[in-house]
């Protein structure tokens, strides 16, 4: 068995395990909710309230179990960010914005200007962050 | 029973378990908290093995796809991945210093000799990506021995104090891991990175002037700026580089016989929480990082010709330093040259000759 096949299947055991938890937890809060409401029939309303709220607290942190093993999935990506290529003729000044390509690096040169037939180079090429930093008043 | 109240079946029941509970914290709450921070450096690690493996992945996919190996380059990576290096002893410290450059000087020449056997189609520039890529996939897999050595220690032995030194410092060790898996895919491409903002403004100055090449893999060039005589050294890009300041420095001065009114370093400098990427900062010193060989070989032949040193930094954070470079980053180029001409202006004459070093990682930067 390679590496590769282990973290596989680690991961799957992680994910049946979590899965297993959520189904009891699931299956317990139904069972308390089904009970508050026969309770509630025979008229012993003190047990159906606290029954009651037994099924819901359970039924919540079932799915509050569910979402946070979806989140850890979610998270499990190497994010590669937009990268931009700024292009610019030094002699004119004409300038374009494209994405970046292999191969660029900064002050390459590529084809002709279009508007005073000099070389173009690449002047800059960066990510750009969109979220806004967290700022502290302090 | 005197503890538990009257009253219905139900209350007693929650006075009891209520009194259970506060019985089985005060017994077993330290040890519970053990397994919630446990399960917490569990989910890191599962997590640093990902961006492991991922990491180990792209270095393959980039090696096969950049330099057409007649095999596959898996056990040669995997090979790669486990090397190490031991520092020089240092029970007798005189003369570490070159020991050490020594040892560095191997390391460097074998791990690129790794990459040309694994990677035979690609050129001077793609060995030296190749390379950068292999070394943040290795720092990804020693991270993850690391933190995982510590969890299986904290977990034989139970101890809180293994758990909790780990689960402490766990955010910075993630935070640094992410940093390294963002590198891979610039370093894999070519891109400039954070840590290039030195060059880029050596770059940027030394831009359509004749460049020579310094030892080791470094060029220089000789700028007027403000009616004194610039050289501008920066590694040799635009290949994944840093070169050897040091020496380049050492033979600058050497050539000019000590004649050189003023040393300037341009470099990325860790900025603390609260200050802005991207922000300009002006100092004295050797502003260079690494193991420290390059910094005592400038401070030695600086002291030997007493040769004042300035130093201008461009404040990031070690996330921003290893990934690709941020648009704050790259427009605070304009704002150092400023600051570097202001430093000319005011600490030199007219007719000197100065030294402008661009430090850091020359990754998909030109000259």
């Amino acid at each position: 068995m390679t590496e590769n096949d282990q973290s596989s299947t680690t991961a799957s055991r992680i994910s049946t395990y979590m899965l297993t938890i959520v189904l009891i937890i699931l299956a317990l809060s139904i069972m308390a909710l089904l009970f508050a409401v026969s309770a509630f029939v025979v008229g012993d309303q003190v047990v159906a309230g606290y029954l009651l709220i037994i099924g819901f607290i359970t039924m919540g942190l079932s799915t509050y179990l569910l979402l946070q093993s979806r989140k850890r999935v979610a998270n499990l990506k190497i994010e590669a960010p937009k990268i931009m290529t700024t292009i610019e003729c030094i002699k004119c000044g004409l300038k374009s914005v494209r994405e970046f390509q292999r191969g660029d690096y900064v002050y390459k040169e590529l084809d002709k200007c279009q508007k005073c037939d000099d070389k173009m180079t690449i002047t800059a090429i960066y990510k750009e962050v969109k979220e806004k930093e967290k700022t502290y008043n302090v | 029973m005197a503890f538990i109240p009257s009253g219905d079946v139900i209350s007693q029941i929650i006075y009891a378990a209520s009194i259970l509970l506060f019985v089985v914290f005060m017994l077993y709450g330290q040890r519970i908290q053990m397994y919630v921070m446990i399960r917490e450096v569990e989910a890191s690690l599962y997590k640093l093995k990902f961006i492991k493996e991922e990491g180990r992945k792209i270095a393959i996919e980039t090696i096969k796809e950049i330099g057409k190996p007649q095999t596959d380059p898996s056990a040669r990576v995997d090979r790669y991945l486990e090397y190490f290096t031991i520092s020089p002893q240092s029970m007798d410290p005189a003369g570490i210093v070159y020991k050490l450059d020594h040892i560095l000087d191997v390391r460097d020449t074998r791990l690129k000799d790794e990459v040309k056997i694994m990677a035979p189609g690609s050129d001077e520039v793609q060995v030296n990506n190749l390379e950068n890529t292999l070394e943040a996939a290795m720092a990804l897999n020693f991270i993850y021995k690391v933190v995982r050595h510590y969890y299986i220690q904290g977990k034989k032995t139970l101890s809180l104090y293994v758990i909790m030194q780990l689960q402490m410092i766990l955010p910075l060790v993630m935070k640094e891991a992410e940093a390294y898996a963002s590198a891979l895919k610039a370093f894999a491409y070519g891109q400039p990175i954070g840590d290039g903002a030195g060059p880029l403004v050596a770059a940027k100055l030394m831009h359509g002037y004749e460049t020579r090449k310094l030892p080791k893999d470094c060029v220089v060039a000789t700028v007027p700026i403000e009616g004194r005589t610039a050289f501008i050294i920066k590694a040799e890009g635009p290949g994944g580089n840093v070169g050897k300041p040091g020496d380049a420095v050492q033979t600058i001065i050497e050539e000019n016989e000590g004649k050189i009114a003023n040393v300037i370093m341009i470099d990325a400098g860790l900025k603390l929480e609260g200050e802005g990427v991207g922000e300009v900062a002006e100092g004295i010193g050797a502003a260079i990082g690494g193991p420290g060989v390059d910094q005592y070989k400038i401070e030695e032949t600086l002291v030997k010709y007493h040769i004042p040193i300035n130093a201008v930094i461009i404040k990031e954070d070690i996330g921003d330093a290893v990934s690709p470079m941020r648009k704050e980053i790259s427009d605070s180029a304009d704002k150092v040259i400023e600051r570097v001409k202001n430093v000319i202006l005011e600490r030199t004459k007219e007719g000197d000759k100065v030294i402008i070093v661009g430090v850091g990682n020359t990754i998909g930067i030109g000259q």
